[in-house]
C-alpha cells in the first residue's frame, strides 16, 4: 500500500467513529447543561430566600427542603468534580455490571461524562445567575410577571451571555475528551485508532489522522462559539 | 369621601429580629400625591415595597381600589394569592427604583414593551405603539433602539418611568428616583415626575429631594423609626414641622443643600 492509499483507508475507518464522537458530545452536553442549569438555578435562588420571610408552616417546609436540596447538589458538586473521568466511566460500565445493571458503552458515557459536566456547569451557572442583581428581577415582577416569566424573559436571557464563553469551552473540552470513552469500547474514533495501530503498527499516520480529525471538529464549534458571544454580547459597551 | 385608591393597614415588617415597619397606617386618596420623607433607615423604602408585595408584610394588609392586595380571603382567614394571581394585581402599579434596573438585553423599546407582549399577550405592533407613546411622554422616543446601557443615568431613569407608564398604571411608586443620579442628571428626573404629577396621576414617592416634596406632593409623611411621627398637607409638614425629629432632619437636609 502507498502512503496515499494509507490515508485514504485509514481516514475511512477513523470516520467511521465520528458520528459516534459527535452523538456523544451532542447528548452529553445537553444532560450537563440541564443539570447544570436546574441545579444551579436552585443553588442561586436559594441562596437568596431568607428566612425573615417565612410566615407560614408551609413556607418553612419549603424553606427547608430548599436547603436539604442544596446540601444535596453540593456532595454531587464535590464527588464528581473530584473523580477522574476514567474512573466514573469505569464505575457504570463494569462496576454496575457487576452489580447486575449492564450499561450500554453509549449509555455509561453519556451518564458519566454528563453527571461529570453537570457538576461542573451547576457551578458555571450559579456564578452566571448570582451575578445578576436582584433588582432587575424585581423590576420585572413589578411590571406583572410571573417568577417564572422572570426567570424566562429577564433572568436566563442575561444569564446566557454571561455563561457562553465557559459553556462554549465545556463544549470543546467535551468534544476532545469522549477520546477516553475507548476506554469502555465505545466505538469512537480513539477506538477505532487503537484498533488500527494495533492491527498496522503505522501509529504515527494514525495518531497524526486523529489529530486532525478532532481539530476538523473542534475549530468550527470555537468559531461559532465566537458568533454566538458575538450576537448575546448586542447592548454591552 | 370616597373610597381611597390605596389603603395600608396595620402594615408590619421586620429582617429577621430587626422590626423596620412598626404597625403603619394610611390612605391614599385618588390623583393624590404622597411624599415619604425621613432619615436612612427609617422604613419609607420598606413601606413602599410592601404596597406592591415586593416585600411581603408580616403583619397587616393593603388594599388598592377597595380589593385586597396580594393576599385573599378563606374563610375569614388571610391567605396569599399564587404568583399569578399577585402579577396580575402588580401590573396595576408602576414602580420606579433608585437602581433604574433596566433591563440591559433589551432595547429601550423592548425595555418598555415586554411586559406588554410576553404577560399582557398584546399584540407587538401595539405594544410598540403604546411604547412610542409613553418614551415620548418622557421625552425619551429617539433613543427607542438604543440599549440601556449606553444612556446616561438620568436617561435610563426616564425610560423605567415610562415603562412604569406603559403598565397604565393606577398608581405609580418612586423609590428614591434620584438618589443615584449624578447631581446635574437630577433636574430633568424630577421635571418628568413633576409633568405626571400634573396629569393627576396617583403617586407615591420616597424621596430625599425635600423641596421637590414640598413642590409636587398633596401631603408629606415623615417617618420615623418604624413609624409615621408626622403627616399632614406638604407645605405646612415642611415649612413648620411639629416633631422634635423632623425639625432637626429637616435642618440637615437643608444644609446638605
Amino acid at each position: 500500500m502507498t502512503l496515499v492509499e494509507k490515508i485514504e483507508l485509514y481516514s475511512l475507518t477513523l470516520l467511521k467513529g465520528a458520528g459516534f464522537t459527535i452523538g456523544i458530545t451532542v447528548i452529553t452536553f445537553c444532560v450537563a447543561v440541564a443539570l447544570g442549569l436546574l441545579f444551579g438555578a436552585i443553588k442561586a435562588f436559594n441562596a437568596k430566600r431568607e428566612l425573615s420571610s417565612l410566615l407560614s408552616f408551609t413556607d418553612a417546609v419549603l424553606y427547608l427542603s430548599g436547603r436539604l436540596l442544596v446540601l444535596l447538589i453540593n456532595v454531587y458538586v464535590e464527588v464528581f468534580r473530584g473523580l477522574p473521568a476514567l474512573a466514573v466511566l469505569f464505575i457504570l460500565y463494569f462496576g454496575l455490571a457487576y452489580a447486575g445493571l449492564q450499561l450500554g458503552s453509549f449509555a455509561a458515557a453519556v451518564l458519566g461524562l454528563g453527571l461529570i459536566g453537570g457538576a461542573m456547569l451547576t457551578e458555571v451557572f450559579r456564578a452566571g445567575f448570582g451575578s445578576i442583581h436582584q433588582g432587575q428581577r424585581e423590576a420585572a415582577l413589578a411590571v406583572g410577571m410571573t417568577p417564572l416569566d422572570a426567570l424566562r424573559h429577564i433572568i436566563l436571557p442575561q444569564t446566557w451571555r454571561i455563561t457562553l464563553p465557559p459553556l462554549a469551552n465545556y463544549a470543546i473540552g467535551l468534544l476532545k475528551d469522549t477520546a477516553i470513552v475507548s476506554a469502555i469500547a465505545a466505538p469512537e474514533i480513539m477506538f477505532f485508532a487503537r484498533n488500527l495501530v494495533t492491527r498496522t503498527f503505522d501509529t504515527e499516520i494514525i495518531y497524526l489522522l486523529v489529530a486532525v480529525i478532532y481539530f476538523c471538529l473542534s475549530f468550527p464549534l470555537a468559531r461559532l462559539a465566537d458568533r454566538f458571544e458575538a450576537r448575546a454580547r448586542a447592548g454591552v459597551r | 369621601m370616597s373610597e381611597p385608591l390605596l389603603k395600608v393597614e396595620n402594615l408590619h415588617k421586620s429582617f429577621g429580629s430587626l422590626d423596620v415597619l412598626k404597625g403603619i397606617d394610611l390612605e391614599l386618596g385618588r390623583g393624590e400625591k404622597i411624599a415619604l420623607i425621613g432619615p436612612s433607615g427609617c422604613g419609607k423604602s420598606t413601606c413602599l415595597r410592601c404596597v406592591n408585595y415586593l416585600e411581603t408584610p408580616n403583619r397587616g394588609h393593603i388594599y388598592l381600589d377597595g380589593e385586597l392586595f396580594g393576599e385573599k380571603k378563606v374563610g375569614d382567614r388571610h391567605v396569599h394569592m399564587s404568583e399569578k394571581e399577585l402579577a396580575r394585581q402588580r401590573a396595576t402599579i408602576g414602580m420606579v427604583f433608585q437602581g433604574f434596573y433596566l433591563w440591559p438585553h433589551l432595547t429601550v423599546r423592548d425595555n418598555v414593551a415586554i411586559a406588554q407582549i410576553k404577560v399582557n399577550g398584546m399584540a407587538r405592533s401595539e405594544a410598540y405603539d403604546l411604547a412610542g407613546e409613553v418614551l415620548r411622554k418622557v421625552h425619551m422616543e429617539h433613543k427607542s433602539d438604543e440599549y440601556p446601557e449606553r444612556l446616561s443615568g438620568g436617561q435610563q431613569q426616564r425610560v423605567a418611568i415610562a415603562r412604569a407608564l406603559a403598565q397604565r398604571p393606577k398608581l405609580l411608586l418612586f423609590d428614591e428616583p434620584t438618589s443615584a443620579l449624578d447631581p446635574e442628571l437630577v433636574g430633568e428626573v424630577l421635571n418628568t415626575i413633576h409633568e405626571l404629577a400634573n396629569e393627576g396621576r396617583s403617586m407615591m414617592l420616597v424621596t430625599h429631594e425635600i423641596a421637590f416634596a414640598r413642590e409636587v406632593a398633596d401631603r408629606v409623611i415623615f417617618m420615623d423609626d418604624g413609624g409615621i411621627a408626622e403627616q399632614g398637607p406638604a407645605k405646612e409638614v415642611i415649612d413648620s414641622p411639629v416633631n422634635k425629629r423632623l425639625k432637626s432632619f429637616l435642618g440637615q437636609m437643608l444644609e446638605r443643600h
